[in-house]
């Protein structure tokens, strides 16, 4: 993989400038996958590529400050809520691309639901994340449902995000009331604070104190595990046989692009198997949106894992997730600890 | 030539013939020649008016004219040429945007607009600082600022920088406040968002979670608090003991300036975490579990602690240093115990420097963001919550604003009470004449008080300090400790074509050439402007100077994350169009760091005999001459803080950079924090490492350029440091 880095840096400092124009990518996943899709597609089409890697939130900080003069042509990756989010605030523009036709249903419906403004490029569902070394130092069984979790046995061994500043924490509990209903879920979260030792502020932060067997098991997307996983870490995942929620990584077109036609470019070349499978080569497990994309026993097949049927739409909404993470502060953050 | 010419010269210049606006991709030699230019965008503003019919440059023009009976001698005609041409250059670039008029009731009042404009550029810099020194120079012949001009100058450019880069995005971010929210109208959500429990609450004295506020509070008061102790023994050991190691012990004083932010929360974890040293020994010889304490208020203090102690120790060493010797020695001549020398004589004359380190910590803490992160667990504090509210799930900026106001407050508050307290008396202990005492040795118990602390307490600094450093040197930290150069490799790689060309292959490569560019240009504006502000505000009288002294030391209560939503909030739309620049990255670095030079400036300033400014100015050398001949000289280890702080400072911190940087121009510590964030550690810390060692590079480097001022004095004593750590 350095090697593959390696000759896609020479690749890029190589590279005379070209009269194909350039394209502005903010870009959320981890920075060896965007720097390598930057590479691909300046590879492919000559179109030079200014990346800038942030994290989803501070995306979306950046594309509203910068609303009244974008300087951002494409943002690749983030949840699909953060991307309508943005929709919503008209901060995105439509795009069909000709090569729609071969993606996954749930790539579609996204783009569905989105009115056009955003493609699923990915997705990744949530696990119970578990420390091997440290289930086996305390005798404890590996948890395979949300009614695990509960067990008495597992006190102050369960790490959360806070949903007040993690989106992959509002991914877990907006998943939860679509599995059961609000208060059911809410009743189950009251219940669950018993086994928490931390609500982190930061989504990958319980991952990584798993990794670390700082804390035994962790609720998390499954990419970022098998990362981990790869890196020689002691950890392992499960999905809860109840059901669980996913998340489906999205792309979209800024509105007022000043390169609008390199950005769609960009959406068309990606919807291809072959840009779907630079992911895997820069060590990134994420489910492939793409039909012909190449399988690999390292990324789990999304089709057998029990999946809520997660509405987007509804639970992207800002006043929706208002409203819950009021409930949360109320409810949950406000218990004693 | 002398007098208002070269000004009204730089304005007409500016005006007729630089190209007005930005250029987006950089002006060349050739369009530097913008009358007459084809596009709109690439002419000067006097062509733009004349021919692409941009009215709104004429009044910029009538200014030159009206500025013509001031140059023979009528100094109100200048006056009022250039305040009108301040005034028109401003109100255009304030009025007219990308998409015509910025606000509805112009285009109501003067109808509408088919034109746009975007951000100035080098033609309207010019001319702005043609007119702002038409004008000033004007106010100097008033016989304002005792009728010098150069004064007058600096202190225009220094009101006019304060109000672009600080007030101006300042007052952009709190103004967020009042965004209306979905269902709220806009007093509602300010109520709300002042008024919240989250930030406010007190369930913690009921079992609960307590507010952000009070969180934030008692974490600053008791790092300062302890860290100042702590500083204080550690500057007792280095001065008043016969401690051996007492050179290796300073260079402590150095670790928290060139640290990156995270190493020191890492290393703790990895020492005290539940899987780490620590708690395994414990689990394996006395079968304890010590259990998670780490993460939460009792590791954030323990990590800021560690941070910060350095940094009370830098600024104690120079009190404890300037403790008159004489003062102790009459305590024993009148045969107080030595105990009691120390206890009635040495540590009352301690107490103005122990609050002012008490201060400077308190402040750092409050702005201190790597460390609550790594170690926050639950608990929130303002600068996370900032960040958060910004960038987090709930993607309020009116939040972020109220929380900001909050932070403001406080760190205010703090600098208010720390002028209160210390007023002028900070360094008074610091005479003209001679101390021949020798300082008096440390009573037995303190002694042995002092040892018992400090070296516990250093040992284990450095060893957290190894302990997060070898991460970049084993395969996978905290767990295969095999030794390996790969992460280095990774970061740092280097290839030798077929043709002998060097190829620099690594990933860090480029981000580390940005930083030490940007930082080594920042680096010396800060210090100029610094310097010159300190100059102006120790030396000089004139109406409006508290207000100027206040206003340059804001940004050091700003907090980072503030700073950094700040200026893209401001600076993304004309007239100042510099997002995604190198301009911004500077500009941030300059403003977040300009408080450093000016507090070094001034204690270095008040140490200096006026006498001798005067003396120079009384054998007829010019205001510019006694600054560049008499007090630059002297200055010089007051220059040597500032440009090693702005410099090292630019290379570190992270809060404001992270939303500042642009695909071409990415900082070191941003592309570290992304690696932190995927759980990359190998390559963060290796990187961390290259960065600590270049710095420590640069500041050898700046010493040696500058060089020591010689005095036939004792070694003069460092000033406090004061930057806002984020």
């Amino acid at each position: 993989m350095i090697h593959r880095l390696l000759f896609v840096l020479a690749l890029l400092t190589s590279l005379p400038a070209t009269a194909q124009g350039s394209l502005n990518m903010l870009c959320a996943p981890a920075a060896d996958w965007c720097e390598a899709i930057a590479a691909g597609f300046q590879r492919d089409t000559g179109i030079r590529v200014s990346m800038a890697r942030k994290s989803s939130g501070e995306i979306l900080a950046q594309l509203r400050a910068e609303a009244q003069n974008p300087r951002t042509d494409i943002w690749f990756g983030g949840s699909a809520e953060t991307h309508l989010t943005a929709a919503e605030q008209g901060l995105l523009q439509a795009y069909a691309s000709p090569n729609m036709a071969e993606l996954q249903p749930w790539a579609q419906k996204v783009h569905a639901m989105a009115k056009g403004m955003c493609v699923g490029v990915s997705t990744g569902a949530i696990g119970l994340v578990f420390n091997r070394e440290v289930l086996a130092r305390r005798n404890l069984p590996v948890p395979q449902s949300w009614a695990d979790l509960l067990k008495p046995a597992y006190r102050g061994e369960i790490q959360l995000p806070n949903p007040n500043s993690s989106g992959t924490a509002y991914t877990i509990i907006a998943g939860l009331i679509q599995l059961w209903d609000e208060d059911r879920a809410f009743a189950y979260l009251r219940e669950l604070n018993r086994n928490v030792n931390a609500y982190t502020r930061s989504g990958a932060a319980p991952v990584q104190a798993v990794a670390r067997g700082e804390t035994a098991i962790a609720v998390s997307f499954n990419m970022e595990t098998e990362s981990l996983v790869q890196q020689g870490f002691p950890v392992g995942i499960t999905y809860p046989e109840e059901g669980t929620s996913y998340e489906v990584a999205c792309l979209s077109i800024i509105r007022g692009a000043r390169n609008l036609a390199q950005a769609r470019r960009f959406v068309d070349w990606y919807l291809t198997p072959a840009a779907m499978d630079i992911g895997l080569k820069a060590n990134q497990y994420h489910v492939p949106a793409h039909r012909g994309a190449a399988p690999d026993p390292r990324i789990p097949d999304i089709t057998r894992i029990r999946l809520v049927d997660y509405d987007v739409a509804t639970y992207g909404e800002a006043r929706m997730r208002r409203r819950i993470l009021e409930r949360w502060d109320r409810e949950i953050g406000a218990l004693p600890r | 030539m002398r007098g208002p010419i070269p000004c009204w010269l730089a304005a007409l210049l500016g005006t007729a013939l630089l190209p007005w606006n930005m250029q987006q991709d950089g002006v060349t030699l050739a369009g530097l020649w913008a009358w007459g230019a084809e596009d709109a965008e690439a002419a000067s503003a006097l062509w733009q008016a004349v021919a692409h019919g941009r009215w709104w440059f004429w009044p910029v023009s009538a200014a030159l004219i009206l500025a013509l009976p001031g140059l023979r001698g009528a100094a109100g005609w200048q006056v009022a040429a250039g305040a009108l041409g301040l005034a028109a250059v401003i109100g255009q670039g304030l009025a007219i945007g990308v998409q015509g008029w910025r606000w509805a009731w112009l285009e109501g009042a003067f109808g509408p607009l088919e034109d746009r404009q975007f951000g100035i550029g080098l033609g309207g810099t010019v001319t702005l600082l043609g007119f702002l020194f038409l004008l000033t120079g004007g106010l100097a012949r008033r016989g304002l600022f005792r009728g010098d001009r150069f004064v007058a100058g600096g202190v225009g450019l220094l009101a006019l920088c304060i109000l672009v880069f600080t007030a101006w995005p300042v007052t952009t971010m709190l103004a967020q406040v009042l965004t209306p929210r979905e269902d709220l109208p806009a007093w509602a959500a300010l109520g709300e968002r002042i008024a919240d429990r989250r930030i406010w609450g007190l369930g913690c004295l009921a079992g609960g979670g307590c507010g952000v506020f009070w969180n934030t509070l008692l974490l600053g008061i008791s790092t300062a608090t302890a860290a100042t102790a702590l500083g204080l023994c550690f500057a007792l050991v280095v001065t008043r003991t016969g401690f051996p190691a007492r050179r290796a012990l300073r260079l402590l004083t150095v670790l928290p300036i060139i640290t990156p932010p995270f190493v020191i929360g890492l290393g703790l974890i990895l020492i005290f975490g539940r899987s780490g040293l620590v708690n395994q020994a414990a689990d394996a010889w006395f079968g304890l579990q010590l259990g998670r304490w780490i993460y939460g208020f009792d590791g954030m203090l323990l990590a800021q602690v560690f941070s910060f102690t350095p940094t009370a120790f830098l600024v104690l060493i120079g009190v404890v240093e300037g403790v008159s010797p004489t003062m102790e020695e009459a305590s024993q001549v009148l045969r107080a115990s030595r105990l009691r020398g120390f206890r009635t004589v040495t540590l009352p004359l301690m107490r103005p420097g122990l609050a002012n380190a008490w201060l400077v910590v308190f402040v750092e803490s409050l702005a201190d963001f790597g460390n609550p992160i790594i170690l926050g667990g639950s608990t929130g504090v303002l600068s996370t919550e900032i960040f958060f509210a910004v960038v987090g799930a709930q993607q309020d900026f009116g939040r972020a604003a109220a929380l900001a106001g909050v932070m403001l407050a406080l760190a205010l508050g703090a600098f208010l009470l720390q002028r209160a307290v210390l007023g002028r008396r900070s360094y008074v202990s610091m005479t003209g004449k001679g101390d021949a005492g020798i300082p008096a040795p440390l009573p037995p118990l303190v002694r042995r008080l002092c040892h018992g602390v400090a070296l516990p307490w250093a040992t284990l600094t450095v060893t957290v300090y190894a302990m997060a450093l070898a991460g970049g040197f084993v395969r996978v930290w905290g767990r295969d400790w095999t030794p390996t150069l790969s992460h280095l490799l990774r970061a740092f790689a280097l290839e030798r074509t077929a043709d002998g060309r060097l190829l620099f292959t690594g990933g860090a490569w480029s981000s580390l050439a940005t930083t030490v560019e940007l930082a080594a240009i920042a680096a010396p504006l800060t210090a100029l402007l610094g310097l010159l502000a300190a100059w102006i505000l120790s030396r000089h009288r004139f109406p409006g100077r508290t207000a100027l002294e206040f206003a340059v030391m804001l940004t050091f209560a700003v907090p980072g994350t503030v700073i950094g939503v700040a200026y893209i909030l401001t600076y993304n739309i004309p007239p100042l169009e510099i997002t995604g620049t190198a301009v911004i990255l500077v500009a941030c670095f300059v403003f977040r760091n300009l408080p450093v030079g000016v507090r070094t400036g001034v204690a270095a300033m008040s140490q200096i005999d006026r006498s001798l400014d005067e003396a120079a100015l009384t054998l007829r050398a010019s205001t510019f001459r006694v600054l560049r001949t008499v007090v630059l000289p002297l200055l010089r280890p007051a220059i040597v803080t500032a440009l090693v702080y702005s410099f090292v400072r630019a290379m570190t911190t992270v809060s404001a950079a992270i939303f500042l940087v642009s695909a071409e121009h990415e900082m070191a510590t941003v592309f570290i924090i992304n690696r932190v964030i995927n759980g990359d550690y190998g390559l963060a810390i290796a990187y961390c490492a290259v960065l600590i060692l270049l710095m420590a590079g640069a500041i050898a480097l700046i010493q040696l350029l500058v060089g020591q001022r010689r005095l036939g004095r004792r070694a003069p004593v460092v000033a406090a440091p004061v930057a806002g750590r984020a």
